[in-house]
């Protein structure tokens, strides 16, 4: 209904100007086999960024979306390798990424303690509970109906690519339109008049967990059927890229906040700039610290505007 | 020979990204005098006190201090000057004591000198006694009351040795009682040569305080004159530049059948006992007593936000049952909030979102949003309560305190309740939208609505309710006919002494 919002436009424009640059200078990058690649490495971050953006526009945070990523990946590999159907897979992977993120929405939503307290407390007792379950072995041996969905390395690439496309176009929408995408906006700004108005602000709360976790365990699986085998170490360090992309997508920390649009945006800038360095002949140790330019500059913008904003109001 | 004025602004001029805030004001101080600042929302007081406290420059015009031009007015200046503000929210530190919060705004020295923790208590203590307050300065501020703060800001300001002590909407959330108390406070500084600038939308506050008043209009001093020379139609119509026929547009209304009756309503959670009280079809029921009494609480308690341990809640004769807000818009009853930043409007959100988001079963099928029927019901209450908005788009946040709260009553109206609960419903807001919203309120108690009108202001619930429950301790004391009511008899009950122990 309103377009593009100016945060979305300032994101879809640094990404145009990063993509007209390195068409200029090397047309490689574009080529199908690398932008399939750049796809695939940073469709985890796609997916459970969108969780993420709901999380966040609630008013809350979720730092456990990396230790969750871990293990649903390794119980995934450990249910396909016992013999379990590949769709069955799938929605257990689903359904431990949804009890466990609903137990933190739990301890958020009913005992009111910050969500940055009791994630981060998760985040320890899942890694270390994952690393005591596997002794740090990774999963091997994985069974061939398991590797790559058992679909094969030519349509997989094609049906993950319908997967995120699907949840992308269904959260924005949802977003928008539906009533409980409306629920998580007014609780986000004001969790009083959300209550107020007759809101369900638990229940909506632990909602947006569930669905953050059901992503979490999605992504999990779609990604962990690349490799031949699962490290028990995986998405170490991804809530930071996740929270990082929602943030320069636009979405206020505060809450209240932000579109799914703009997620996808910050998803794309962030991921392109490592791969674009190597193209560019850039070090890609300087990726990480670029990244940090970047999301200082989003959140400076968020600080000078209403400020600004502010000023000619006070009279 | 004249005397000195303590302050003397002429002819300040300031814009604003364009928009010319203040055109030309002259405004004076002098000794021992409270000279009273009254205009709508939007004239210019903010921006001349503003420049005044140094926290904005003037385009335009000069400042004297004391008989001394002061050309570059920045906080620190102003300070030095004896120039002390004090607002509507107190600016204090909550988790500190009222000695600290007093010694933080007086000591000077270093960052590293040993602190003194006796003498601050008792400097405190001193200043406070100078207020005619008790207060123990060891105290942390969050558990003191608003009146009470204030009071720690007012020994603030004159601990500081202020001379000029600035006063912006100091009572608004203040009951009758702390604003007697308050005006005594203001007794001493004059007292004691103190010049008060008082800035209020309360007519009768200016008249009960005031020496000289100032009204602005549109950036501009339309009139300075003695207190006892001013009328009080005549600065209603100074103020708002047109006449405003009746202050309080109160008509007969036939008035019908129960619709909301409350039996023995009692919430430990709440603070509330044994509340009884029957609302009539068209009828408005106002709610007077202190703040504390337990107004609120009763509405928190019927809307379901706290639980009732007993007590019956009947709406059109049937029985409820309310454990959530959800149970009590489901039932018909709406509930205007008192601090309308908080939890009236949700600034953030256009003024669709906002009026739909108590009735969003209403506008949408299976949990989808039907957006043009959103659009139609938001306009159409835009035009019906005239708020003042280039859209319905328009974020809650840019509109006035007046028009906010327009958008707080669109919401609950579009839930079709039977009961409304108003909890100061014009706190805060200018003169002429508070005219407006006591229409609108008129208006729905024609259509049938049943509303329960709470307020601080007795003018206010004198003027508007059909009948009057005066709450105290958590009960109600006694309810009056609107033609029995009188100030001092709602202030006879509201101030009983309770019965037990």
């Amino acid at each position: 209904m309103r377009g593009l919002g100016r945060r979305e436009a300032s994101v879809a424009g640094a990404v145009i100007v990063l993509g007209l640059v390195l068409a200029a200078v090397t047309p490689g990058f574009f080529a199908r086999d690398n932008l399939s690649d750049l796809f695939l490495a940073n469709m985890p971050v796609l997916i459970i960024a969108l969780g993420m953006t709901l999380v966040i526009l609630t008013g809350h945070i979720d730092i456990s979306v990396g230790s969750l990523f871990a293990v649903c990946a390794v119980s995934s590999g450990v249910l396909a390798k016992a013999g379990l159907p590949m769709p069955l897979v799938v929605a257990a992977a689903c359904a431990i990424g949804v009890a466990l993120s609903i137990a933190n929405g739990a301890l958020v939503a009913f005992l009111r303690i910050p969500s940055i307290v009791v994630t981060l407390a998760t985040m320890i007792a899942l890694r270390e509970g994952l690393r005591w379950a596997t002794e740090g072995a990774w999963i091997q041996d994985l069974p061939a109906s398991y590797q790559w969905l058992g679909l094969g390395p030519r349509a997989y690439p094609l049906v993950v690519l319908i997967v995120v496309a699907g949840l992308q176009v269904a959260f924005k929408w949802g977003l928008a339109n539906l009533a409980a995408g409306r629920a998580v906006y007014a609780i986000g700004s004001s969790p009083g008049a959300a209550r107020l108005a007759g809101l369900h602000v638990e229940r909506v709360t632990l909602g947006v967990f569930a669905v953050a976790g059901a992503l979490v365990g999605i992504a999990a699986v779609l990604n962990s059927v690349r490799f031949n085998q699962i490290p028990s170490n995986t998405g170490l360090g991804l809530e930071l890229k996740v929270i990082a992309a929602v943030v320069v997508g636009g979405t206020a920390i505060s809450g209240g906040r932000g579109t799914a649009l703009g997620t996808l945006l910050g998803v794309i800038l962030l991921s392109a700039i490592g791969p674009a360095l190597t193209f560019l002949g850039v070090s890609a140790y300087w990726e990480r610290a670029i990244h940090g330019v970047i999301i200082l500059a989003a959140v400076a913008i968020d600080a000078i505007r209403p400020m600004a904003a502010t000023r000619p109001a006070a009279a | 020979m004249t005397p000195t004025l303590l302050l003397d602004a002429a002819d300040i001029a300031k814009t604003y990204a364009g928009v010319r805030a203040l055109k030309g004001v002259s405004f004076d101080l002098r000794r021992g005098e409270v000279h009273a600042l009254v205009g709508e929302n939007g004239a210019g007081k903010s921006t001349l006190i503003k420049i005044i406290t140094g926290a904005e420059r003037p385009d335009a015009g000069t400042l004297r201090v004391a008989g001394r031009d002061v050309p570059h007015m920045d906080p620190a200046t102003s300070h030095a000057l004896g120039i002390a503000a004090i607002y509507q929210q107190p600016a204090l530190f909550p988790h500190l004591t009222v000695a600290e919060n007093v010694a933080l705004a007086l000591e000077g020295g270093g960052l590293w000198q040993k602190v003194n923790w006796r003498r601050r208590r008792e400097n405190a203590a001193a200043l406070l006694a100078r207020v005619g307050s008790t207060l123990d300065p060891a105290r942390t501020v969050e558990t003191l009351s608003m009146p009470e703060q204030q009071i720690v800001e007012i020994a603030k300001a004159i601990g500081a040795n202020a001379r000029i002590v600035v006063m912006d909407e100091p009572t608004a959330s203040l009951t009758t009682q702390e604003v007697e108390r308050l005006f005594q406070v203001i007794g001493r500084l004059r007292e004691s040569q103190v010049g008060v600038i008082y800035i209020s939308h309360r007519l009768e506050e200016i008249f009960a305080v005031a020496d000289r008043i100032t009204v602005l209009r549109d950036g501009l001093t339309v009139d300075t004159r003695a207190a006892a020379e001013m009328e009080r139609g005549e600065l209603i119509r100074l103020m708002v530049g047109r006449e405003i026929s009746a202050v309080f547009p109160k008509e007969a209304i036939d008035i019908g059948k129960p619709v909301l009756e409350i039996e023995g309503l009692t919430s430990a959670a709440a603070g509330i006992r044994e509340v009884t009280l029957t609302v009539r079809r068209g009828e408005i029921l106002g709610i007077a007593g202190l703040v504390g009494s337990g107004r609120t609480e009763l509405a928190r308690t019927l809307f379901g936000l706290t639980p009732a341990e007993a007590g019956t809640i009947r709406l059109n004769g049937t029985t409820l049952r309310i454990a959530s807000p959800a149970d009590a818009i489901r039932a018909g009853i709406a509930y205007v909030p008192e601090d309308r930043r908080q939890h009236g409007v949700v600034l953030d959100m256009s003024i669709a979102a906002n009026t739909s988001l108590a009735s969003l079963d209403a506008v949408s099928r299976h949990g989808l949003i039907d957006r043009g029927r959103e659009r139609a019901s938001a306009q159409e209450y835009v035009n019906r309560l005239r708020i003042k908005t280039p859209s319905v788009f328009a974020e809650a946040g840019t509109l006035s305190g007046g028009n906010q709260q327009k958008v707080a009553l669109a919401r609950w109206l579009s839930t079709s309740p039977a009961v409304i609960i108003l909890d100061e419903p014009t706190q805060g807001v200018d003169v002429g939208s508070k005219a407006e919203i006591h229409a609108l309120m008129q208006m729905l108690a024609a259509r049938g609505l049943a509303i329960i009108m709470i307020s601080s202001e007795l003018p206010e619930i004198l003027g508007m309710s059909d009948r009057i429950a005066v709450m105290h301790r958590g009960t109600v004391r006694g309810v009056l006919d609107r033609a029995d009511a009188t100030q001092s008899t709602i202030m006879a009950l509201a101030l009983a002494q309770p019965s037990t122990h």
